[in-house]
């Protein structure tokens, strides 16, 4: 039987070297734009603020953070992450056990809804509040008849941060719970464990790498608002300034350095967040990698 | 009606989760946002029509959707460009390159304003020489431009990304085979592929370019008529105790996100199609 080689006699055909790659120049050309506009964009605003920041020396520099000013507005930056990442965590793992766990009527609907946040710019999202509780607001005269502060105080401040960040952990987990399914859950629940066992031991070690995905990006964004504070915060010096107010109070000033080394905190904080993500980001694909269940490709 | 009703399953905690995840997002969004609606329904049509009508308001309109718009289209053909060369080529750097492709997602809006405003300002790193060529770019419309570009860059690179590594090589192997040159394989089979994937990063970086403040705030300079964005006539308008001025812009521009997340959905929907409904 005559083999292939007889039939098709192997003649050297002239292939172009790869087909499906732009020749050399016009690749060195994209890559020099690509490097070019994000060296503009990216790098060079992160190297100003490190430049100003130390333009009076490194002594000029840390002396900005002995401010009282300062310091309260880093604390009170903590406290408002604090108080908004947990409510946002707990809200996220909830939300998504019922959306992502049960099928029911109204649940597209509800997954839209607790994008919405994203949606609303952040100044109307402060100016909702305003209306809420604001002297001239819903229930601005019965709050203040009972000496209760909302806007330009920190509980403001807090509601604000908790709207900006709302979605961020839910809309991690709920896409991924959907695709994990309810076979390991209901397998725990067969063998006698309780729901919050399940939840503990089954799903949470599941999904823990998208949940601590979801608390940086929270976090981030939580510390980091500016516009819907802005609208509530009253802007009072060591009271109800946070540390992107402060940075603008400071900065209307012309007092630049102290501006800039309190947004080179920020920055550095912009910059773990990004290593985290990158970190997460691998590590999630390489748990995908490990655990593609059977049956699914 | 048996809306909010679940298929029966044996896993616990529907209620108590589903009840929570209700209760949380109607007192944190759904009561808040519901309270500007109503109160733009007590003013009437006519104050509302002037209200959002007027000059300054139109101005401020103008520049604010020109801006965005410019941004946009700026981030649809450099995040292009990103997003191709971090999935098709190597190059050293491609790591961090792409790392720091969200940095406008991290950085506080507030950081970028200042750092913007630093380097184009008339004695900044590019602003002098900006400034040499008659060119005003901080305290000017071009600034909104810039900082709007920044704010809107990963929208864009982040949704090509993946559709430009789902892209079939056979489909380029196909056009080569059939004798298109690479330019023609490009602009005939590679962007309408990507076309979907292109108008929805196009959209999501608008659509943040409309609502952004803080990064706008500092390098715009805020001139009434000129450089004042729609967000800060907003917070102008809270400031002179005008609420309800500021609850009518504050509706249209709320209005127009929604709309632009509806369009948004649709070009998603169209682009998801266009990915698993092609080529079996």
């Amino acid at each position: 039987m005559a083999s292939l080689d007889t039939i098709y006699p192997a003649v050297p055909i002239k292939v172009k070297a790869a087909t499906n790659q732009e020749p050399l120049w016009v690749r060195v050309i994209l890559i020099s734009i690509s490097l070019t506009f994000i060296g503009l964009f990216l790098f060079l605003p992160l190297a100003a603020i490190m430049t100003e920041a130390l333009r009076k020396g490194i002594g000029a520099y840390l002396e900005s953070f002995q401010d009282e000013d300062a310091l309260a507005a880093i604390k009170l930056t903590l406290i408002a992450a604090a108080i908004s990442v947990p409510a946002n965590l707990v809200f996220g793992a909830a939300a998504a056990w019922a959306l992502a766990k049960f099928d029911f009527r109204g649940r597209n609907v509800l997954v839209t809804l607790i994008d919405l946040p994203f949606a609303v710019s952040p100044v109307i999202a402060g100016l909702v509040f305003v209306l809420l509780f604001g002297l001239q607001g819903w229930l601005g005269p019965w709050l203040s008849e009972h000496d209760i502060k909302i806007i330009f105080a920190v509980p403001g401040i807090v509601l604000c941060t908790i709207f900006v960040t709302f979605p961020f952990v839910a809309r991690e987990l709920i896409p991924l719970m959907q695709e994990q399914g309810n076979e390991e859950e209901m397998a725990a629940l067969v063998l006698g464990a309780s729901g919050w066992k399940t939840f503990w031991r089954v799903t949470v070690p599941n999904v823990k790498w998208a949940l601590l995905y979801g608390v940086i990006l929270c976090n981030a964004r939580a510390m980091g608002e500016f516009g819907a504070v802005s609208v509530v915060s009253g802007h009072i010096r060591g009271k109800t300034n946070t540390m992107p107010l402060h940075v603008e109070v400071l900065y209307n000033e012309y007092n630049f350095v102290a501006a800039f080394a309190v947004a080179s905190l920020l920055a550095m904080l912009a910059l773990v967040t990004l290593a985290l993500k990158s970190l997460v980001e691998w590590r999630m694909n390489r748990t995908d990698v490990e655990t593609i269940p059977p049956g699914k490709e | 009606m048996n809306l909010l009703k679940k298929k029966h399953s044996v896993l616990p905690g529907f209620g108590l989760t589903l009840g929570y995840t209700v209760f949380y997002l109607c007192l944190i969004v759904l009561i808040p946002l519901s309270g500007l609606v109503v109160r733009s329904a007590s003013m009437t049509f006519p104050d509302f029509w002037a209200s959002v009508t007027e000059p300054r308001v139109v101005a401020s309109y103008k520049l604010t959707f020109g801006a965005s718009l410019a941004g946009a289209l700026i981030n649809a053909v450099f995040g292009f460009i990103v997003a191709w060369t971090l999935v098709r080529y190597r190059f050293p750097g491609k790591r961090l390159v792409d790392a720091i492709v969200d940095l406008p997602f991290a950085l506080p809006t507030a950081v970028s304003g200042i750092a913007l405003t630093a380097i184009y300002s008339k004695n900044g790193w590019l602003g002098q020489y900006l400034e040499a060529w008659g060119i005003k770019a901080a305290f000017s419309p071009l600034g909104v431009v810039i900082a709007l570009t920044f704010i809107g860059l990963p929208f864009v690179v982040r949704t090509l990304q993946p559709a430009i590594a789902d892209l079939d090589p056979e489909l380029e192997e196909a056009a080569a085979s059939l004798g298109a040159r690479r330019l023609q394989t490009f602009l005939r089979v590679i962007v309408p592929t990507l076309l979907p994937a292109l108008l929805t990063g196009f959209a999501l970086s608008f659509a943040r370019a409309i609502g952004e403040y803080g990064s706008v705030v500092f390098i715009s300079g805020n001139m009434p008529m000129r450089t004042e964005i729609t967000s800060l006539l907003i917070i102008t308008k809270l400031e002179q105790y005008d609420y309800a001025g500021a609850t009518a812009l504050a509706l249209v521009m709320l209005v127009v996100s929604f709309l632009l997340l509806l369009a948004i959905n649709v070009l998603q929907w169209w682009s998801s199609r266009r990915f698993h409904g092609g080529i079996a």
